[in-house]
């Protein structure tokens, strides 16, 4: 028994509204304010949970489901999770990938549900939208995965991060390098970042992701921007996990690195966000078969270097 | 050929009644010679009818001509020819109940009471504001989407109809009229004390535009003659006004497609330039600074001084902000080709301000009508021939950038004297009998049209008001065509039009 083996899942569990904070401060000081708290996330989620929330008469129990069975959801991708080399996660088995995958996958599924239960036309169309768009950043994700767990021969998390070394890089460098990149995509996209997505407007009709949680409220929204933060934190672990690797040492070493790579991964989203306008909505899908594209070429580069 | 120029008195005496045909005929044929239809309004006549007058403007000559007809009950849309006179004929039915025959799509326009007893046009009017058929595209695979009139940020209300498939935006229908506040039927038997008011508020963010469009009025009525110094500070207050929302509207460009250094820059120099605004007269939207006869506050040389120094400051620091929307590409490739109007469209529907201009129109009242201090020092009228986001908020920085160099100009050599006629009338003053009075200006957002028709007792027997948004509403509702719905924020705000401004 490992014993920092719950690290990950606690240190996720606790940590991840801190990046959104850390995210609108380096926003706010590229804006030439001073911004919000660092733990501004922290105090709306207790805000939210203290409050009663409204129902539709048009919502089903569907649209209560959503949220609860959502955020439970991201909590089991959580569990699968490691931090870098030495810090297993909590739970891992040959193929724990997929259930990832398909956790994310279930969270969006359960969230365009509840969105299309309100019937209204806005949250309509950013279902509509959020299906389109991960329909492309899936393939993404799990080809990156697929090249990784080929490249170290692990079909689980834990196994492919344990097996990720400097070895590794000298041996298929820019098949980790695309990696990386093409997790960056996915990252942005299912996070629903500029330049895929604009997660401060207010304007209903270019939301994808916000638009289909306008109708939520009190505990039930608490439980979205929490299961929000957290796959943050998730899709932000898989890059750090890849991107750290090649650092070697002890677990003093790559705890701190994955964690400085966690802050650094925050601290980029905010500069992206400073720097560039969002795409025109119809553009997005290219950027994501981008995306597609890397994560195929990193596989098919793996498997020259590994034959 | 007509010699009145803006402003102009015209005794009603000069102005024949026309036969409805000959009247029609003329803005016809003066329309299609390229006139623009400044106003088109109606006065309570004799025996239960209404005198029709409609000007049209010579933008070649900066000549304006006046016309004038009696109708009973109804005459021949002009609509299905020339497509701007559409929302003047629907205002007509609305106020006096007169069908315009024809009229392709006939609607209320601000669901207001009807200024006249007579038959109903439209079943139980005044309907409830926002109850109207909309236009519907048939088949399965299309979807309505319904925006407003509730927003979801703290802008005024209106209702946005769209007929889509899938993302791509078939047509777009506007309604209006929740901010209807009765402003021109407040006027009639005025002028009262309140009247320069009413203007000042008519549409919040063109304060001054209305305000001088309404002292050029009264000022023409009566003949008053503007001192030097007052005639430059209210250009002055003008061209401040232009650039305080150019700015900021540029800032909100920027927000929406999620650019922030821009928006965060640009909202706080907006506010510098509104406190300029404020140091000359107190009020950040120039409340209280044109009045009859000239300005009510002189600015004495240290404050001319301290303004010159914060409006160079302000310029520089909004070049380097909005500079930055020309070098990044992701933002150019939003603004690029996106709700594109064509000239020919905007001519047909009769597009004024920066949004024709973006379609490569060279039409400013400043030029095109000039007086006042525009007579003395013209100012130059750019224009982007594109039309599209992009033209839209390129032309909004080249007037900011002619607009600031002409204030430092003008304060460079601000004349001596006075700063307000010492005839100057106070706003409740009866005008002169029997007159049409005209008076445009170029707000921020384009040409305002004035016009008052006075009794034989001196007291408005209409007082008509065109904010630039009567015709530019329309022109959004072009631009989205064929767009994606999700571009419809970006060019709600590249057009930024004033929702009271036209509900009135």
């Amino acid at each position: 028994m490992n014993a920092l083996r719950f690290l990950p899942l606690v240190s996720g569990l606790v940590l991840a509204p801190f990046l959104l904070g850390v995210v609108n401060r380096v926003k706010a000081s590229f804006a030439g304010r001073t911004g919000q708290p660092l733990l501004q996330a922290y105090f709306d989620l207790a805000k939210l949970l203290r409050k009663g929330a409204v129902y539709s008469r048009t919502t089903t129990w569907v649209f209560r489901a959503g949220p609860v069975v959502g955020l439970a959801a991201v909590l089991t991708a959580l569990m699968l999770l490691p931090a870098g080399r030495h810090a297993p996660a909590a739970w891992s088995f040959t193929g724990d990938l997929f259930l990832l995958a398909y956790c994310l996958g279930l969270v969006r599924f359960l969230t365009v549900l509840a969105a299309l239960d309100t019937g209204s036309a806005f949250e309509g169309m950013g279902a509509s939208r959020e299906v389109q768009f991960s329909a492309l950043a899936e393939p993404a994700l799990l080809v990156s995965l697929a090249a990784l767990a080929r490249l170290t021969g692990g079909l689980g998390l834990t196994d492919i991060t344990a097996g990720l070394d400097a070895a590794s890089w000298e041996a298929a460098g820019p098949a980790l390098a695309l990696v990386a990149l093409a997790l960056g995509v996915v990252f942005l996209a299912e996070n629903s970042r500029i330049p895929v997505d604009d997660p401060n407007t207010h304007l209903e009709l270019t939301m994808i992701h916000e638009v289909m949680i306008l109708d939520h409220s009190g505990p039930d929204l608490a439980f979205i921007l929490y299961g929000a933060a957290l796959k943050f934190w998730i899709l932000g672990a898989l890059i750090v996990n890849v991107g750290i690797s090649w650092i070697g040492g002890p677990a003093a070493v790559s705890l701190p690195a994955f964690f400085a790579g966690m802050l650094l991964v925050a601290v980029g989203v905010g500069v992206v966000e400073s720097v560039m306008a969002r795409f025109r909505l119809l553009k997005v899908p290219r950027m994501l078969w981008v995306g597609v594209a890397l994560s195929v070429l990193a596989f098919t580069l793996v498997g020259r270097f590994t034959a | 050929m007509s010699e009145w120029r803006n402003p102009c008195a015209i005794p009603l005496a000069a102005i024949a009644d026309l036969s409805v045909w000959d009247f029609q005929d003329c803005l016809s044929v003066g329309l299609m010679k390229g006139a623009q239809l400044l106003t088109l309004f109606g006065v309570p006549a004799p025996e239960d009818t209404v005198r029709l007058f409609a000007l049209l403007g010579h933008p070649g000559n900066g000549t304006i001509e006046p016309f004038a007809t009696v109708v009973k009950n109804s005459f021949l849309s002009l609509s299905p020819i020339h497509p701007q006179v559409q929302l003047f004929e629907r205002e007509l039915a609305e106020k006096w109940r007169i069908k315009p025959q024809g009229h392709p799509w006939f609607k209320p326009v601000r669901f207001e009471r009807p200024s006249r007893d007579g038959a109903d046009l439209w079943e139980a009017q005044p309907a409830a504001c926002g109850t109207a058929d909309f236009f519907r595209l048939g088949g399965e695979e299309v979807h309505e989407v319904a925006v407003g009139p509730v927003h979801a940020g703290i802008i005024e209300p209106g209702h946005f109809r769209f007929q889509c498939h899938g993302e791509t935006v078939y047509h777009l229908e506007i309604l209006l009229g929740y901010q209807h506040r009765g402003i021109e039927r407040a006027l009639v038997g005025g002028p009262g004390p309140r009247a320069l008011h009413y203007m000042e508020t008519a549409a919040g963010d063109t304060t001054c535009g209305h305000a001088t469009a309404f002292c050029q009025a009264l000022e023409a009525a009566r003949g008053v003659e503007l001192p030097p110094r007052g005639r430059v500070l209210r250009g002055v207050a003008l061209e401040l006004e232009r650039m305080a929302n150019h700015i900021g509207d540029l800032g909100a460009l920027a927000g929406d497609v999620g650019f922030l250094p821009t928006q965060a820059f640009c909202g706080r120099i907006r506010g510098d330039v509104l406190n300029l605004t404020a140091r000359l007269c107190g009020n950040r939207f120039g409340r209280g600074f044109v009045r009859p006869g000239g300005v009510a506050f002189d600015a004495e040389p240290a404050r001319v001084r301290e303004l010159v120094r914060l409006l160079e400051q302000a310029f520089e620091d909004a070049r380097g902000a909005i500079d930055l929307l020309w070098e990044s590409g992701s933002v150019l490739a939003r603004f690029e080709g996106t709700g594109p109007v064509s000239p020919v469209t905007a001519t047909q529907i009769g597009l004024v301000g920066p949004a024709a201009r973006a379609c490569g129109l060279a039409q400013d009242v400043r030029r095109d009508y000039p007086c006042g201090i525009w007579a003395e020092a013209p100012i130059e009228v750019p224009t982007v021939a594109t039309g599209d986001v992009f033209a839209r908020a390129r032309i909004r920085w080249e007037e900011i950038h002619r607009s600031s160099e002409w204030i430092l100009d003008r304060l460079a050599d601000l004349p001596d004297g006075p700063v307000r006629a010492p005839d100057a009338p106070a706003p409740a003053d009866p005008w002169p009998a029997d007159t049409l009075t005209v008076s445009l200006a170029e707000g921020w957002r384009g040409r305002i049209c004035h016009g008052a028709v006075t009794g034989p007792d001196g007291r408005f027997l209409a007082y008509k008001l065109v904010d630039p948004s009567f015709f530019n509403w329309f022109g959004l509702a072009q631009a989205l065509r064929d767009q994606e719905i999700s571009d419809f924020p970006l060019c709600n705000k590249s057009f930024n039009l004033s929702y009271c401004g036209f509900d009135l």
